[in-house]
């Protein structure tokens, strides 16, 4: 596993991008991954990872359960940190600087996340998505960047005549929005999203998978799902990971289509996972 | 077999019931607005009241909760935020014990540490033997409210920047306040009616404290004394301060009970 199938994109540095070869001349590349190894004590759990995320698409991780999908999303606005014994070996840069070089507060604001479940604050819905601004400092006025927010996420409609309720009266779907609205509120260049949609109904599902499309014109998105149809409608380009490794990366109508390794295509096939 | 248990179960509600009956038909006898306002009067002469006694706990449970909330609060975030599991282990197994220790042995050792050295028993004393005991109370309890906060909050703080302290002061500690005001006032309530370590503290007093740094009288050393004493009616003001101090201790435990029902103020999903 350690040489990688030509088809398989290495990207070093960003102007040395071997990624997705139609949009090769003007994809620029947002965050850079490479020589990431990781590890969970003395387990490691991704192998060798290189990859590019191009500016303003929309990039998804594939795989099955375990692959290490949802860690390396982590580690790109550096959640891992949070768990004692995790470490990372390797580089990711974000607009050509080493984020592990960085102030980690500083840069969560500027690559934001939204989890599997809708964990909104025990809080009004006004002051959820005031409270990235408010912890940070924020001299914008925040009524206007909560009304901003919220319509990013299309959400404005719904809460504009009850800002001051509890973000728990919303439904799930609703909550999942908030906490969109909330990472928006920020104004992250990256916005990254772990299975948002896993803990909800079809419907809403269809309503954020919209919202991401629209939403990629914002900011750079990294979304980890295990719906692969969900992939194909909303991604620009798919990285399919399997037990730590990174299989294959290209443009998500090529891997869905003619998958350059067969292991993606058994997984893409429904032959495991 | 079920007769039995059944019997039980009556006989530890009878209790509560025959205590409260037994007081308020006793205190409750006794009981006048004289009790509340007067100070007490000399042997010999009927009536007279325990307001320095009232005033002189509640200034002993102030001084106690400035005492032990802020430090078992304070442990309480570090046990369920910053803590490896060792410490943690340590912390909570000292906890454990300092709850389980006499309040006579509190009292002697408050005596050693905060009277000795000034010569001196004083309100600050016997508020501080009290704060102790408070101490491991808050901090178990506030630690469990504190742990019930779902992490899917945490992380959803620091992914938006927020530093750890950020963090706790502005979601953790706001989801769990509930919580934390319950075991506040379980806490009081539990030190509001502790005599023995007050008796070489605080002391005692026939008359209003001269101070923080004075004796003083509180309700519950004022009853043991009273109802040691030969004379009828002490004795019947004892009565009356005992229905006092439950009535307080009942309805700081109601209250508690209504806040912590309303839940911690987070969904737990």
């Amino acid at each position: 596993m350690a040489s990688v199938r030509p088809a398989v994109p290495v990207n070093i540095p960003p102007t040395a991008t071997t990624t997705p070869r139609e949009s090769n001349a003007t994809l620029s590349m947002r965050m850079t991954i490479s020589k990431v190894n990781f590890f969970y004590g003395s387990k490691q759990s991704l192998f060798d990872i290189n990859m590019g995320i191009g500016t303003n698409k929309v990039t998804a991780l594939i795989g099955p359960s375990g692959c290490g999908k949802s860690t390396l999303l982590r580690t790109l606005n550096r959640m891992h940190e949070t768990i004692s014994n995790a470490r990372l070996e390797g580089e990711i840069l974000l607009d050509g600087q080493n984020i592990l070089k960085q102030d980690v507060t500083a840069h969560r604001r500027r690559v934001g996340m939204v989890f599997q479940r809708p964990n909104p604050f025990p809080k009004s819905i006004f002051d959820n998505v005031a409270y990235g601004l408010r912890i940070n400092g924020s001299k914008a006025p925040i009524a206007e960047a909560v009304e901003k927010s919220l319509r990013h996420a299309a959400l404005w409609d719904e809460v504009k005549d009850h800002l001051h309720k509890s973000a728990y009266e919303l439904s799930g779907g609703q909550q999942q929005r908030l906490c969109i609205a909330r990472a928006l509120a920020v104004e992250p260049e990256v916005l990254l999203l772990d299975e948002p949609c896993s803990a909800l109904d079809p419907i809403s599902t269809a309503k954020i998978e919209e919202l991401l499309v629209q939403l990629k014109d914002l900011c750079t998105i990294v979304i980890v799902t295990h719906n692969m149809q969900q992939a194909a409608r909303v991604s620009d380009f798919t990285a399919f990971l399997l037990i730590g490794q990174l299989i294959e990366f290209n443009p998500t109508p090529q891997l869905f289509t003619t998958p350059s390794d067969p292991r993606t295509e058994a997984y893409i096939t429904g032959r495991f996972g | 077999m079920l007769t039995l248990t059944g019997v039980c179960a009556a006989v530890s509600v009878l209790a509560l019931f025959l205590i409260l009956g037994y007081l308020v038909v006793r205190g409750g006898a006794s009981l006048n607005w004289a009790f509340f306002t007067r100070l007490p009067v000399p042997v010999g002469e009927v009536g007279g009241g325990m307001a320095n006694a009232i005033v002189g706990s509640a200034k002993l449970l102030l001084f106690a909760t400035l005492v032990g909330v802020p430090i078992g609060l304070l442990g309480a975030i570090y046990l369920a935020e910053f803590s490896g599991s060792k410490m943690a282990f340590v912390v909570r197994y000292a906890a454990d014990l300092l709850n389980g220790v006499p309040s006579i042995v509190i009292g002697i050792f408050a005596y050693a540490l905060a009277v000795l050295p000034f010569k001196q028993f004083s309100t600050l004393a016997g508020g501080f033997a009290l704060g102790l005991m408070m101490i491991p109370i808050t901090l178990r309890s506030t630690e469990e409210f504190l742990r019930s906060v779902p992490n899917s909050l945490r992380e959803g703080a620091m992914a938006l920047g927020a530093s750890k302290w950020k963090m706790i002061a502005t979601v953790i500690v706001p989801a769990a306040y509930r919580g934390i005001l319950t075991a506040i006032l379980l806490a009081f309530a539990r030190v509001a009616g502790e005599t023995a370590p007050l008796i070489f503290t605080a002391f005692g007093n026939n008359y209003w404290s001269a101070g923080w740094t004075q004796p003083t009288a509180s309700l519950p050393v004022t009853i043991y004394n009273y109802a040691l004493s030969p004379y009828e009616d002490w004795h019947r003001q004892a009565w009356a301060g005992g229905l006092v101090l439950l009535g307080l201790i009942l309805m700081i435990n109601i209250v508690a009970r209504g806040i912590l029902s309303r839940g911690i103020s987070v969904s737990r999903s």
